[in-house]
């Protein structure tokens, strides 16, 4: 009799742990907030330990980030710059000295031109023998074959069409022998910005792998650290999805906080810099203040530690859980 | 409900932990598994648990051939069976109702369940009081008692026991083994391995013996 109600009791116990699929999603859901909230616990009663791992992944996150934050307000200067470009005039050969200053005048006067400065043909062969290196030979010309020049600064507010629409339009002048465009310093610094643009993101390449290495390192140590309880865990019967829940939040949580420091000394370095680029700035006459990560790019930031971590704690686990079996 | 045929387990090194071992035991049964040491008794139990896979033979729980248990499906099959251990297997670091509470937590129970079956369980062993101590302030025999409620909180038809009585003085291995056969009463299907001889053989069940892997009398008491 006795054992006949115990058995009734143990089938509707049985009955009750087979609840269905929404049964079983709480259950998971369930596991996932313990989870996560037992991992928060154990990084943060590790206080020390924890701290090193978010500085550590802070600071390898926060230097390509910094970098580029630097990159994007170098970009921003270079498109507010004042004089984009200058031009060249080079005049007909026998355009003589007066006539040369006399349109250097005429020139002065258009909206969009901002100055003009005549450079003689006699100084520009002066400035040439003793920058070439080639006064024998030059001394040795019968005549100058340097023509007279004017260098033309367009108004500043000009965008490159209206500028290549200047250029057209006084190559038409009359004793005007050709128009040279002088953008080349421009095409240098852009050059520049990519080529460090590709250099910050090598590095950011390199460090983002760094961080991913440390997390996977970290959540090793982790799991090394409670081998014995895997080994128990999964002799009553946990999988390996049950095993691997926790080891992912902890490399979440690492991620997240190692994120959040990033974010946190971009924004200080920042800081830092502000107040003398603006003196700077203000030195140039110009309105250019320093651009930071703003909050969505800081959200991303943590998002991104966040990632990272999730990523480290996989391939940790991935690579160290399935060798802890029950022996 | 756990079924032998033929079963042997060759270790790597050609040594035979078990040969041609057959032998059926019946639900509502308590089986009592003897022998010395190395005899096998691990191993059969290993099995069971799909810890090992046999080398040759057969081996079928409620009528399922453990051979078509995949990886994937071994947790699954060890959350069906309770075991207790030796030596406990008991978190350290955990107090007495979240070690209690394990095997409930992998099944995916709501709280309220949780709580409940956990405090039947250590009603059950005498330890209700507690359910806040961590596991290394118990003595051996309570701890003891603490993976027996383990074993028994997800409500198993089938419980198994390693040397449960191993590092126990003779009253508290009868207590335990009174336990076992409470449980038994219930309808769960009981093997516990001992080669406490003097014990076992006062408690009028079946006795499987094993002697260098091979199968010896199964005695019905």
């Amino acid at each position: 009799m006795n054992a006949r109600r115990g058995r009734a009791a143990r089938r509707d116990g049985a009955s009750q742990s087979h609840t269905g699929l929404r049964g079983r999603f709480r259950g998971w859901l369930r596991h996932h907030r313990l989870s996560a909230a037992d991992s928060l616990y154990r990084v943060l009663d590790n206080r020390l330990t924890s701290l090193m791992t978010w500085l550590v992944i802070g600071i390898a996150l926060a230097l390509p980030v910094a970098l580029n934050v630097g990159l994007d307000n170098a970009r921003q200067l270079s498109a507010s710059w004042d004089s984009p470009a200058q031009l060249s005039l080079f005049l007909q050969d026998e355009v003589d000295g007066e006539r040369a200053a006399a349109l250097a005048l005429e020139l002065e006067q258009r909206d969009a031109v901002a100055t003009v400065l005549i450079l003689p043909r006699e100084e520009a062969l002066a400035e040439f023998s003793q920058m070439s290196g080639f006064a024998d030979v030059l001394d040795s010309l019968e005549q100058n074959p340097l023509p007279n020049l004017l260098l033309v600064t367009p108004d500043g507010t000009l965008d490159a069409a209206a500028l290549e629409l200047l250029a057209a339009d006084l190559a038409d002048l009359p004793g005007v022998a050709e128009v040279v465009v002088d953008m080349a310093w421009l095409q240098r610094l852009n050059s520049l910005v990519e080529l460090s643009r590709r250099v910050v993101l090598a590095l950011g390449i390199l460090l983002v792998v760094g961080v991913v290495l440390i997390l996977g390192n970290t959540i090793r140590l982790a799991i090394e650290n409670r081998r014995e309880e895997i080994v128990i865990v999964k002799l009553v019967g946990g999988s390996n999805a049950f095993v691997r829940r926790p080891f992912l939040y902890t490399g979440l949580w690492y991620g997240l906080g190692g994120g959040m420091i990033a974010a946190v000394l971009v924004g200080l370095g920042l800081l830092f810099l502000q107040r003398p680029v603006t003196e700077l700035a203000t030195l140039y006459d110009s309105a250019f203040r320093l651009r930071g990560l703003g909050l969505m790019g800081s959200l991303n930031l943590v998002m991104l530690g966040g990632g990272l971590g999730l990523v480290g704690a996989w391939l940790a686990v991935s690579r160290h859980l399935s060798g802890i079996e029950p022996r | 409900m756990i079924s032998f045929e033929r079963v042997s387990k060759r270790y790597g090194e050609g040594h035979d932990a078990l040969k041609e071992v057959s032998f059926t035991i019946d639900q509502d049964e308590l089986v009592f598994l003897t022998g010395h040491s190395g005899a096998g008794k691990s191993t059969l139990m290993r099995l069971i648990m799909l810890m090992e896979r046999p080398s040759r033979g057969r081996i079928s729980i409620d009528g399922r051939d453990l051979a078509k248990v995949g990886r994937r499906g071994i947790p699954r099959h060890r959350r069906d069976i309770g075991v207790v251990f030796q030596n406990h297997q008991l978190l350290n670091d955990r107090p007495v109702f979240d070690n209690v509470a394990l095997p409930l937590l992998i099944s995916g129970y709501d709280y309220r369940e949780v709580g409940r079956r956990v405090r039947a369980a250590l009603d059950k062993v005498g330890l209700l009081q507690f359910e806040r101590a961590m596991p290394v302030t118990l003595s051996g025999g309570e701890q003891q008692r603490v993976g027996i409620a383990r074993a028994v909180v997800g409500r198993p038809r089938i419980l198994l026991a390693d040397e449960p009585t191993g590092n126990l003085d003779p009253a508290l291995s009868a207590e335990i083994m009174q336990l076992f056969q409470e449980f038994n009463q219930v309808g769960v299907t009981v093997l516990i391995a001992s080669h406490d001889l003097a014990l076992i053989s006062r408690l009028h069940h079946r006795i499987i013996t094993l002697r260098e892997g091979r199968l010896m009398t199964g005695t019905s008491a």
